[in-house]
C-alpha cells in the first residue's frame, strides 16, 4: 500500500521543494520506489531542484485532463532508481487540479510506488488544499521564526479539518515536524526560535532539523538534491530525517553551536 | 445543487427577549436608552422579542416600532401576550412566539426594564470538550455552553463560549468568554499569552496583558465592569 506524504507549510519560500527533493531521493536511495508529485501548478521549481527541467515533455495537467498517461509523463531520475518524477504544468493555474482528477492519478500512482512523495505550493488556497486533502502523512515544513511557525498552525488546521480522513472521519494524518535554516549561533543569541520553542507552539512531534547551509543552495543551483551532498550538514541531517520518517530512532544533530578554534578543539573548551 | 429553488427549513436563532412590565414609549424609552448605552453596538440592530407576560393593557404596537427603529433595534415579535394582545400584535405585523422554556418568570417581577439574553436553548449549560490544540485560523464557539479545551489555543486562533472558557494549555489566541453577555463568566487558562481577552463584550487585548501574569496560569474575570486578571490557585 503507498504512502501519500504531503510536504507542506503555509508559507513560501521555507523549503518544501528543496525538501520534498531531498526526501524523495532518501526514500528511494533506501530502495522504495518513489514518486515526488509537483503541485504548484504555475510555478513549477521541483524539476530544477531535481535538474530534470529539459526532459520536461508531459505534464500533471496533462494527466489529469487526458492528454497523456502517466508512463509518458514521469521522469526516471538518472541517478537514484526508483526515483521518478511528475512535474507541474508551467504554463497553467492551480484550478487546474479537481478532486477528482488528483484521486485517479495518486490512485494510479498507489498501484506502483511505495511512497508519494505531494510538493504542496504555499498558501491555504485550492492548490495547497489539493496537496494535502489525500494525505496519510504530513511533513510540515517551518522556519524558526514567528511568522512560519504560525502559518505552520494554520496548515495543521486545515490538515486536522479539511483533509480525506477529517472528512471520512479516519484516522488523523500524521504530523511531522520539519525545521529548516536552523542557525544554533542565532539562536544561542535569541535571534531564532529554538527546536524547543518551535515544537511547544507547535505542540507535534519533531521528524528533523536541518541547519541553515551553504550546501542548500549548492545543490539547488547544481540541480543534485542537497542529501546527495553526503559531507555536508543539511545533506546528513536530510538523510537522518528520512531514516526518522522510515521508523528508526537516530538522535539529532546540528542542534548546537559548533565548537571551533584549535584551542578550544584541543582543551574541549 | 437541489433541483428545489425553495425550501422552508426550521431553524433556531438566538434572540434577545426583553422582559418589562410597562410597556409604555414613555416608561420604556428612558429605560431602554440607558440599558443600551451600557454596551453601545453590542446590541445594534439585535432581533428583539418582547415578553408581554405581566401586560395588561393593549400596548401601542405601532409606537413601539417606531421606538425600537429609533433605539436601532428590530422588534421581530411578542411571546407570553393574552390573546387579545396576541390578535394586536398580529395586526401591527409582529410575530408571535411560543415561550420558550428557559424563559424566567421571575425577571418580570422585577420592576425594571432588563434585556436578558436568554437563548431559546436549554438554560443548563452544557460543556463543549476539545480534545487537541486549537490552531491558528480556526474558531471554536460553544454556544450556550462552557468551552473545555485540553491543548493549546494558537496564535489567531478564537475561542468563543456563552459560558466559561478553560484552556489546559496555553492561550496564544483569542478567548471570548460569556459571549451572549453573562457578565458571571471567566476565563482559565493554563499559560496566559493571549492576543485577546474578552468577558461579556469588556476585553484586553494582549497589551493590556504584559506584566506579572504573562506566560503564566490565570483566570480573567470582571468584577464591577472591569476585567481583573488574577492567579490561579
Amino acid at each position: 500500500m503507498a504512502k501519500i506524504i504531503v510536504v507542506t507549510s503555509g508559507k513560501g519560500g521555507v523549503g518544501k521543494t528543496t525538501s520534498s527533493a531531498a526526501i524523495g531521493t532518501g526514500l528511494a536511495l533506501a530502495g522504495h520506489k518513489t514518486v515526488i508529485v509537483d503541485f504548484d501548478i504555475g510555478l513549477r521549481n521541483l524539476d530544477l531542484i531535481m535538474g530534470c527541467e529539459r526532459r520536461v515533455v508531459y505534464d500533471f495537467v496533462n494527466v489529469i485532463n487526458g492528454e497523456a498517461n502517466l508512463k509518458q509523463t514521469l521522469i526516471k531520475d538518472k541517478r537514484v532508481d526508483n526515483l521518478f518524477i511528475l512535474p507541474a504544468s508551467q504554463t497553467r493555474d492551480k484550478d487546474a487540479l479537481t478532486k477528482d482528477g488528483v484521486e485517479r492519478v495518486l490512485t494510479e500512482l498507489a498501484k506502483e510506488f511505495d511512497f508519494i512523495l505531494c510538493d504542496s505550493p504555499a498558501g491555504i488556497e485550492s492548490g495547497a488544499m489539493m496537496a494535502l486533502y489525500f494525505a496519510d502523512e504530513a511533513v510540515v515544513v517551518t522556519n524558526p521564526e514567528v511568522s512560519s511557525v504560525r502559518d505552520s498552525d494554520r496548515i495543521l488546521g486545515m490538515l486536522s479539518s479539511k483533509s480525506r480522513r477529517a472528512e471520512q472521519g479516519l484516522e488523523g494524518i500524521k504530523e511531522h515536524l520539519l525545521l529548516t535554516r536552523y542557525n544554533p549561533e542565532r539562536v544561542q543569541k535569541g535571534e531564532m526560535l529554538s527546536v524547543e520553542d518551535v515544537k511547544e507552539i507547535l505542540a507535534i512531534e519533531l521528524i528533523g532539523v536541518i541547519p541553515e547551509s551553504q550546501a542548500v543552495l549548492n545543490a539547488s543551483n547544481s540541480g543534485q538534491p542537497v542529501i546527495m551532498d553526503k559531507d555536508s550538514d543539511a545533506g546528513q541531517a536530510y538523510l537522518d530525517t528520512v531514516q526518522r520518517l522510515l521508523g528508526e530512532t537516530v538522535p539529532f544533530r546540528f542542534l548546537t553551536v559548533e565548537k571551533k578554534g584549535f584551542i578550544k578543539r584541543i582543551f574541549g573548551g | 445543487m437541489s433541483e428545489h429553488s425553495l425550501e422552508l427549513k426550521g431553524s433556531l436563532f438566538p434572540l434577545s427577549v426583553l422582559h418589562c412590565t410597562d410597556v409604555s414609549v414613555s416608561s420604556l424609552e428612558p429605560l431602554l436608552s440607558a440599558k443600551l448605552a451600557q454596551a453601545p453596538g453590542f446590541f445594534y440592530q439585535a432581533p428583539i422579542v418582547l415578553n408581554l407576560q405581566d401586560c395588561q393593557q393593549v400596548p401601542d404596537f405601532v409606537a413601539l416600532k417606531q421606538l425600537f427603529v429609533a433605539l436601532k433595534l428590530v422588534l421581530v415579535g411578542v411571546t407570553g401576550a393574552s390573546p387579545t394582545i396576541k390578535a394586536a400584535a398580529q395586526d401591527a405585523g409582529l410575530a408571535v412566539l411560543q415561550a420558550g422554556k428557559t424563559a424566567s418568570t421571575k425577571a418580570n417581577e422585577v420592576p425594571q426594564t432588563a434585556i436578558s439574553s436568554q437563548q431559546l436553548a436549554p438554560s443548563t449549560m452544557d460543556s463543549k470538550i476539545v480534545e487537541q490544540t486549537v490552531r491558528s485560523g480556526q474558531q471554536i464557539y460553544a454556544k450556550g455552553a462552557d468551552l473545555i479545551i485540553k491543548g493549546a489555543v494558537g496564535a489567531g486562533a478564537e475561542v468563543i463560549a456563552d459560558g466559561n472558557i478553560h484552556i489546559y494549555g496555553s492561550l496564544r489566541g483569542k478567548a471570548i468568554a460569556g459571549a451572549s453577555g453573562d457578565t458571571s463568566k471567566r476565563i482559565y487558562c493554563f499559560n496566559m499569552q493571549a492576543e485577546l481577552i474578552s468577558v461579556a463584550g469588556n476585553y484586553w487585548l494582549s497589551d493590556s496583558l504584559q506584566g506579572e501574569f504573562w506566560g503564566k496560569p490565570a483566570c480573567i474575570k470582571l468584577q464591577d465592569d472591569t476585567l481583573v486578571i488574577s492567579e490561579l490557585v
